[in-house]
């Protein structure tokens, strides 16, 4: 065993690790940071895979600025801890143990084929193309539509925010 | 460096790091004395003077004094979290500073060792990623000491550094469309050149001072101080910490400052350079003559940190969130545009320079005149002393 598979193990178990603790934490400010681990041990996953830009973005965006504005949010309505019944109704319940058993056969799935997978070696390629500089010129030549259409869709959701916003403060008005 | 031995490079690593490490200690003892040696001086008193010459050793009789204090935990605090905030404001500090770079390089052994300890592709990301995460710390102790003054305190600070980061990202991407094709904080040190003409702050000013603004907002120094407002909030989001756990607070906020300091040199003020100085001297007194210079621009920086605390007053809360948002934001988007127009079609640093200046100019005008004339004007009140206020009384 290598250094790169300890710290693959490694970082995959607090992966999972976090994961676990976000849905079984009763607080929610405890899930909200479980979540930041997931997403640091994840970006040490991308590290691991020669991704430094894309672990640092990570970083950035999840740990940095969404997840900040979680525990804003969670701070700002005050909410306490979780009662252990009566959070899910028996609806949800059964729409749970679909989702879980679907999850269970992809897991199955993924575990069973993944000794002749593609993606393995397609991630191998794609370690050659870690700088940022390569980073960018694949975004605005071979991705570009795609690069675009997400930019768009971004513009679209911000709009919508302010129109959101500027509604609810006029009816105030 | 690559060729360099697996022994040499670990074991200069781990001497650059053990170096690193205790002078930034050092250097938050220093600034502590300096911060209260120079209020004294620019009010017009003396300061800490008993302990030590000059009261050099103050710094040290706190930290005993933090050290000997009853580790209290108040009962009603979320206990982990509580414990944990400290560290998790103080760890990224510490950790931010690794990608720095300090001088040009030693030659020892017979290989150049850079003076840096870790010089990597991404090196300005990093540095973005880690200081976001020092919100946490704030965060989570203002929410854990279950108080209403901290919690205030912990609001502020979290919806504060997020606005300000957004600034903080976006005035350094001017400087990197002019650095060729990396982040690496060692290349855009060394693209600037050795005279201060060359170097970034004045090619992208109005991207420096957006920069340095957002950076004095994320250090949580006055005048953006508003997570702490003693007069407003106790002491904010640490009110409820005494002993070591609040000195690691303090630690943390002086040592945001060392490597927010380290970080505008480097970017901005051309890193080591001054006037080709750094060059003097063999493979060793080069390296050495470089970290002395690194070190007094950062030193000078700091100083202006002080001045500035002792300059400005407070913003009020909607101020801060119209400057950041009104005006530094646009500043900094505008300097992107800019920069990336008049360099692709001139390709001169100079023309880079003016039409940054300019633009920036007619962008705050702008903004200006937008408040001013969509702001509603107070009634005017015939008040006893004959004081109308203005429509920039509410603006400003």
């Amino acid at each position: 065993m290598n250094a790169e598979q300890i710290l693959f193990i490694l970082f995959g178990a607090v992966s999972l690790i976090g994961a676990v603790s976000v849905i079984s934490f009763r607080h929610p400010i405890y899930s909200a940071l479980s979540l930041v681990v997931t997403f640091f041990a994840q970006a040490g996953l991308f590290i691991l895979l020669g991704a430094h830009f894309v672990a640092a973005v990570q970083v950035i965006v999840y740990a940095g600025a969404i997840m900040v504005l979680f525990l804003f949010v969670i701070m700002l309505l005050n909410l306490g801890t979780l009662s252990a019944k009566g959070a899910i109704g028996p609806k949800l319940k059964g729409f749970a143990v679909i989702l879980g058993i679907l999850l269970a056969i992809e897991g199955i799935y993924i575990a069973v084929n993944s000794a002749n997978d593609t993606a393995v070696a397609a991630a191998e390629t794609a370690t050659g193309t870690t700088t940022t500089y390569q980073i960018g010129e694949l975004l605005f030549s071979k991705y570009l539509l795609p690069f675009e259409v997400t930019s768009l869709i971004l513009l679209a959701a911000l709009i919508g925010v302010i129109v959101l916003v500027k509604r609810e403060s006029q009816e105030e008005n | 460096m690559e060729n360099m031995p697996l022994l040499v490079l670990i074991l200069s690593s781990i001497v650059k790091i053990l170096i690193i490490v205790h002078l930034l200690l050092v250097g938050v003892m220093i600034m502590i004395w300096a911060e209260r040696r120079v209020s004294g001086w620019m009010q017009d008193r003396l300061g800490p003077n008993r302990v030590g010459p000059q009261g050099l050793l103050q710094p040290v009789a706190d930290g005993l004094k933090f050290m000997f204090k009853e580790d209290l935990i108040p009962n009603h605090v979320d206990k982990p979290l509580y414990v944990l905030a400290p560290a998790m404001l103080l760890i990224p500090a510490f950790v931010a500073v690794a990608v720095v770079p300090f001088g040009s390089s030693i030659t020892a052994f017979g290989y150049p060792i850079p003076l840096q300890i870790a010089d990597i592709n991404i090196g300005i990301l990093y540095i973005l990623a880690i200081t976001s995460l020092g919100v946490y710390g704030v965060v989570l102790g203002a929410w854990a000491s279950n108080n209403k003054y901290s919690l205030l305190g912990g609001l502020r600070s979290s919806a504060q550094m997020i606005s300000y980061e957004l600034t903080l990202g976006l005035g350094i991407i001017g400087i990197l469309m002019l650095t060729g094709n990396t982040l690496s904080l060692r290349t855009i040190a060394i693209e600037q050149g050795a005279y201060p003409w060359q170097w970034n702050f004045l090619i992208h000013f109005p991207a420096f001072l957006a920069f340095t603004t957002a950076m004095f907002a994320e250090t949580n120094r006055l005048p953006f101080d508003l997570a702490e407002a003693e007069q407003e909030l106790v002491a904010g989001y640490h009110t409820e910490y005494s002993s070591m756990k609040f000195a690691m607070f303090f630690m943390a906020e002086y040592m945001n400052m060392i490597v927010g300091s380290a970080v505008t040199v480097t970017l901005f003020l051309g890193g080591w350079h001054f006037f080709g100085l750094e060059n003097v001297g063999g493979p060793v007194w080069s390296g050495l003559i470089s970290f002395g210079i690194f070190f007094i621009k950062t030193a000078i920086f700091l100083f202006g940190f002080i001045w500035v605390r002792w300059t400005l007053p407070r913003f009020r809360y909607d101020q801060l969130m119209n400057f950041g948002w009104k005006f530094l934001l646009p500043i900094a988007l505008t300097s992107i545009v800019v920069t990336g127009i008049l360099w692709i079609t001139t390709n001169s640093r100079l023309v880079v320079g003016i039409g940054n200046a300019i633009s920036a100019f007619i962008v705050v005008s702008i903004v200006a005149g937008l408040l001013v004339m969509t702001t509603p004007k107070p009634a005017i009140q015939e008040s006893d002393s004959g004081f109308a206020p203005t429509a920039l009384d509410t603006v400003e």
